[in-house]
C-alpha cells in the first residue's frame, strides 16, 4: 500500500468515529444549506441558468488559446506583467524572482488554493520571507500550520473555544468565547501587516477574455486591501479561469455565491485590469499575472474528462459529498478535497499513487446534481476507476474477479457455491470480527446477511410439485 | 521556445480532439449555436420588478438583509443634513474623500479635516480617517449592490480602508440587475476601464468562525448608502 493511501484510510478511520468533528461540519454545513436553498430559489430558473453556465465554460475551454491570448494582450496592453508557467516550481521561481528583484521583506496573501497547490508559502518561508494569509480562516489554519480543511471554509473543523487558545498561544491574547472578538482580533493583527507589506499576493475566481480583467471574490475585504496598498501585486491563476465575455459574470458570480456560501452575492466582486493608471492616485505601481499550466494542459487532452477544467472552486459538491462529511477535508491529503478533489489530484499528481481517491465515494450523484457547471463529477471518478484498473490491475481484484466470473457463468459452480454458503454460514459466528474471517473488511464494521434457506431454485421446483388449489399463495390475488 | 509558447502549443494540441458539448456527456451533442447564453441570463437571474418603485423596494430590502442602511432623501440640503447627522452620532474627526458632484458639498458642510484619496496621499492619514466618502457608478436592485470603479469612487482603497463607508448616489443611478450593471460599465467605459472595478454588497463580512457572521471582517464595518 503507498503512503497516501495508507493514511487516507487511517485518518478516514479516524475521523469518521470523531462526534465532536462530526458535529462541527454537520451545524456548520445544516445553516449553509438553508441560505442555499434560499438564494437558490431567488433565482427564477437555476436549471436554465446552469445550462448556461456549462456552456459558457465549454465555450472558454474548448477555445482556450484564442480566449487566453486576448487576455492576455488586453493586460499587457494597460502595463500588466504576465508570466507562463509550466509547473509549480517554475512559478515557485517567478514570484521569488519578484520578490529578490524589488528586495521584499514581507507579502500579505488574499486566499489563492493555486498558491496551496505549489506549496507556495514554504519556498517563501525558505528564504526567509514573511507571509501573512489575510483571510481569517487561512491566518487560522496558518497559525495552526495546517493545510485549508475546505477551498471555501479553510477553518470549518475548529470551534470558537479552539481559535480563542490559538490566538491566546500565538498572538497573545485574551481569551474569548466571542467570534466577533476573536475576528476584531485577527482584523488589528492583520491591518498592521497590510500597511507594512511590500507585496500582496492573490488568486483569482475568473479571468475575462473579452476585457482582460481578473475578478476576486470575497467577503471579508482582505483581497481588496491586497489589491489596494502594497506596491507590487501578483496575481496566480490557473489557465482554466477563462470566462469569454464580461457579461457571463452576471450568471456566474451569483451562481458562485449561492454554491459557494449560499449568498445571493458576496460582499466584494471586484476586478482587475492592469496596475495603477494615469491619473489614478492609488493601486500597485506594478502587476504581475502569473498563468499557471502544472498539468492543466493534461487533462485538457482527455476529452472524456476536459470539463473537470469548467470547475469554479465553489466547493458545493465538498458540501453534499457524504463521505467529504464522514472524513473531512483533512483526510484527502490533497489541496482540492471532495469529489472534484477526487476527479482533479489523479490528473495532477498521478493516477497510480491518488486512484484509491475514486473509490473514496459512494457514486451517489450528489455532486453532480449541485455542481453549478454540469461537471459530470461521480462518472469522473468511474473513469478514473476504469484508467487505474487498465493501466495497473491490482494482483488481488483480478483473481477475485476471474473466480467471481467462473462461478457466475457455470450454473453447477453457482449450486455449489451457494450451498456452501448456506453450510458454512452457521460457522461464521465463531470468526465473525477476527482478522481469520474471510468478510474481515466487510463485517469489522457491519452485518453480512443471512443466506436465505431456501434458493428461488428450490423454492420453485417444490412449488411445482404441490397441486395449485392447495397452494394457498397461488390461490389469494397479489394485494 | 518561451513557456508561453510551450504552454499554448500544448493547449492547440490538447483540443485536436473535440470534447463532447456541454453537460451531455451522456448524449455526445456538440452545442448548439446559441453558445454565447450570457445574454439570455436575465431571464434566470433572481426577478426585478419594472417600474422604479419596485426596483427602489426590492434595492431597500435586500440592503436591509445585508444589514447596511439606505435612505433616499429628497434634496441636496436633507443629504446634508443626515451626514451632519451622522457625523455627530458617530463623532467623526477626520473624513477620507474624493472630489466629485455629490462629495464635494458633502465635506464642506461637515467642516472636518479632511484626507483626498484622488491625488497622491499618505495611506496611514488615510487609515486614521473615521469615515470613507465616495460616489459610485449605479445602484443594483436586484442584489442590492453599490458598483464603484477606482475612477468614480476615489480609487481603491477609499472604499475598504475606514472603518465606515458613506455612498452618495442619485436616484437615476438605480439600476434593476447584474446584467444591466455590465452593460452600463461596457457603455461608460470601453476600451479603457479604470483598473479596479467593484461590486459592493453590504459592509465587509466572515462566517469563517463556526459559520457565525461577523461583520468588518477587513473592510468597513458599516456601509451606509444616501440617495438623493
Amino acid at each position: 500500500m503507498s503512503a497516501p493511501v495508507k493514511e487516507f484510510k487511517q485518518q478516514a478511520a479516524r475521523l469518521t468515529h470523531d462526534l465532536r468533528h462530526r458535529e462541527l461540519i454537520q451545524t456548520a454545513l445544516g445553516k449553509y444549506e438553508l441560505v442555499r436553498d434560499k438564494s437558490q430559489r431567488a433565482f427564477q430558473d437555476w436549471e436554465a441558468a446552469r445550462n448556461a453556465a456549462a456552456q459558457i465554460k465549454w465555450e472558454g475551454i474548448n477555445h482556450l488559446e484564442e480566449h487566453l491570448t486576448q487576455f492576455v494582450r488586453l493586460l499587457e496592453s494597460r502595463g500588466t506583467q504576465v508570466h507562463w508557467a509550466s509547473t509549480g516550481q517554475q512559478a515557485r521561481e517567478l514570484i521569488l524572482g519578484i520578490i529578490r528583484r524589488q528586495n521584499a521583506r514581507s507579502l500579505v496573501k488574499s486566499k489563492a488554493m493555486t498558491s496551496e497547490e505549489i506549496h507556495l508559502n514554504e519556498a517563501l518561508a525558505a528564504v526567509g520571507l514573511e507571509v501573512v494569509e489575510s483571510d481569517l480562516g487561512e491566518f487560522i489554519v496558518q497559525l495552526r500550520r495546517e493545510p485549508p480543511y475546505h477551498i471555501v471554509f479553510p477553518a470549518m473543523h475548529l470551534s470558537r473555544g479552539e481559535i480563542s487558545d490559538l490566538f491566546r498561544r500565538e498572538l497573545g491574547s485574551a481569551p474569548t468565547q466571542n467570534p466577533e472578538e476573536l475576528t476584531m482580533i485577527a482584523r488589528r493583527v492583520l491591518r498592521q501587516k497590510y500597511l507594512a507589506a511590500d507585496i500582496g499576493l492573490t488568486g483569482a475566481n475568473f479571468a475575462v477574455a473579452e476585457t482582460g480583467m481578473i475578478s476576486i471574490t470575497e467577503n471579508e475585504g482582505n483581497a481588496r486591501l491586497t489589491a489596494a496598498l502594497p506596491r507590487t501585486m501578483i496575481t496566480l491563476l490557473g489557465i482554466e479561469k477563462i470566462l469569454p465575455h464580461f457579461e457571463d459574470l452576471a450568471l456566474f458570480l451569483p451562481m458562485l455565491a449561492t454554491m459557494g456560501t449560499g449568498q445571493p452575492l458576496t460582499c466584494y466582486n471586484s476586478f482587475y485590469g492592469g496596475p495603477r493608471q494615469p491619473g489614478e492616485s492609488d493601486g500597485p505601481e506594478e502587476f504581475h499575472v502569473i498563468l499557471l499550466d502544472n498539468r492543466r494542459t493534461e487533462l485538457l487532452a482527455d476529452p472524456e474528462q476536459r470539463d473537470a477544467l469548467h470547475c469554479i472552486r465553489c466547493g458545493g459538491c465538498l458540501n453534499v459529498c457524504p463521505v467529504f462529511r464522514n472524513i473531512g477535508g483533512h483526510t484527502y491529503g490533497t489541496t482540492y478535497s471532495g469529489p472534484i478533489g477526487s476527479v482533479l489530484t489523479p490528473h495532477l499528481r498521478g493516477l497510480n499513487q491518488w486512484q484509491h481517491l475514486s473509490h473514496a465515494s459512494s457514486l451517489c450523484g450528489a455532486c453532480t446534481e449541485v455542481c453549478p457547471v454540469k461537471i459530470n463529477l461521480h462518472h469522473h471518478l468511474l473513469h478514473n476507476r476504469r484508467n487505474a484498473a487498465a493501466r495497473k490491475p491490482a494482483f488481488g481484484q483480478k483473481l477475485a474477479f476471474r473466480i467471481f466470473a467462473a462461478i457466475v457463468t457455470h450454473p453447477t459452480l453457482y449450486q455449489m457455491a451457494k450451498s456452501a454458503g448456506r453450510l458454512l454460514q452457521p460457522l461464521h459466528p465463531l470468526v465473525k470480527g477476527t482478522r481469520l474471517d474471510p468478510a474481515y473488511a466487510w463485517t469489522h464494521t457491519r452485518d453480512l446477511p443471512r443466506v436465505a434457506p431456501q434458493t428461488f431454485k428450490e423454492y420453485w421446483r417444490a412449488r411445482k410439485s404441490v397441486p395449485p388449489e392447495n397452494d394457498r399463495r397461488a390461490a389469494t390475488p397479489h394485494p | 521556445m518561451t513557456e508561453r509558447e510551450k504552454i499554448l502549443g500544448r493547449i492547440r494540441e490538447a483540443l485536436v480532439s473535440p470534447a463532447p458539448g456541454p453537460a451531455m456527456h451522456d448524449t455526445g451533442r456538440e452545442p448548439g449555436l446559441d453558445a454565447v447564453p450570457a445574454a439570455g441570463s436575465r431571464q434566470w437571474l433572481p426577478k426585478v420588478g419594472d417600474t422604479f418603485a419596485e426596483r427602489l423596494e426590492l434595492f431597500r430590502k435586500n440592503t436591509a438583509e445585508l444589514k447596511a442602511r439606505f435612505e433616499l432623501v429628497d434634496s441636496p440640503q436633507a443629504l446634508a443634513d443626515r451626514l451632519v447627522a451622522l457625523r455627530d452620532t458617530e463623532a467623526w474627526k477626520k473624513v477620507g474623500v474624493h472630489q466629485g458632484e455629490l462629495t464635494g458639498p458633502a465635506v464642506e458642510v461637515l467642516g472636518l479635516p479632511v484626507c483626498r484619496t484622488d491625488t497622491d496621499y499618505n495611506v496611514a492619514d488615510l487609515e486614521s480617517c473615521d469615515v470613507g466618502i465616495t460616489e459610485c457608478d449605479a445602484l443594483v436592485a436586484q442584489t442590492g449592490s453599490v458598483l464603484i470603479t477606482s475612477r468614480s469612487a476615489g480609487g481603491r482603497a477609499l472604499s475598504v480602508l475606514p472603518p465606515h463607508h458613506v455612498v452618495l448616489a442619485r436616484r437615476e443611478q438605480l439600476i434593476a440587475d447584474l446584467p444591466e450593471a455590465f452593460s452600463l460599465l461596457k457603455r461608460k467605459y470601453a476600451p479603457d476601464y479604470p483598473s479596479f472595478l467593484s461590486f459592493i454588497t453590504g459592509p465587509s463580512r466572515t462566517g469563517d468562525i463556526e459559520r457565525i457572521l461577523v461583520l468588518g471582517a477587513h473592510g468597513p464595518k458599516k456601509l451606509t448608502i444616501l440617495c438623493v
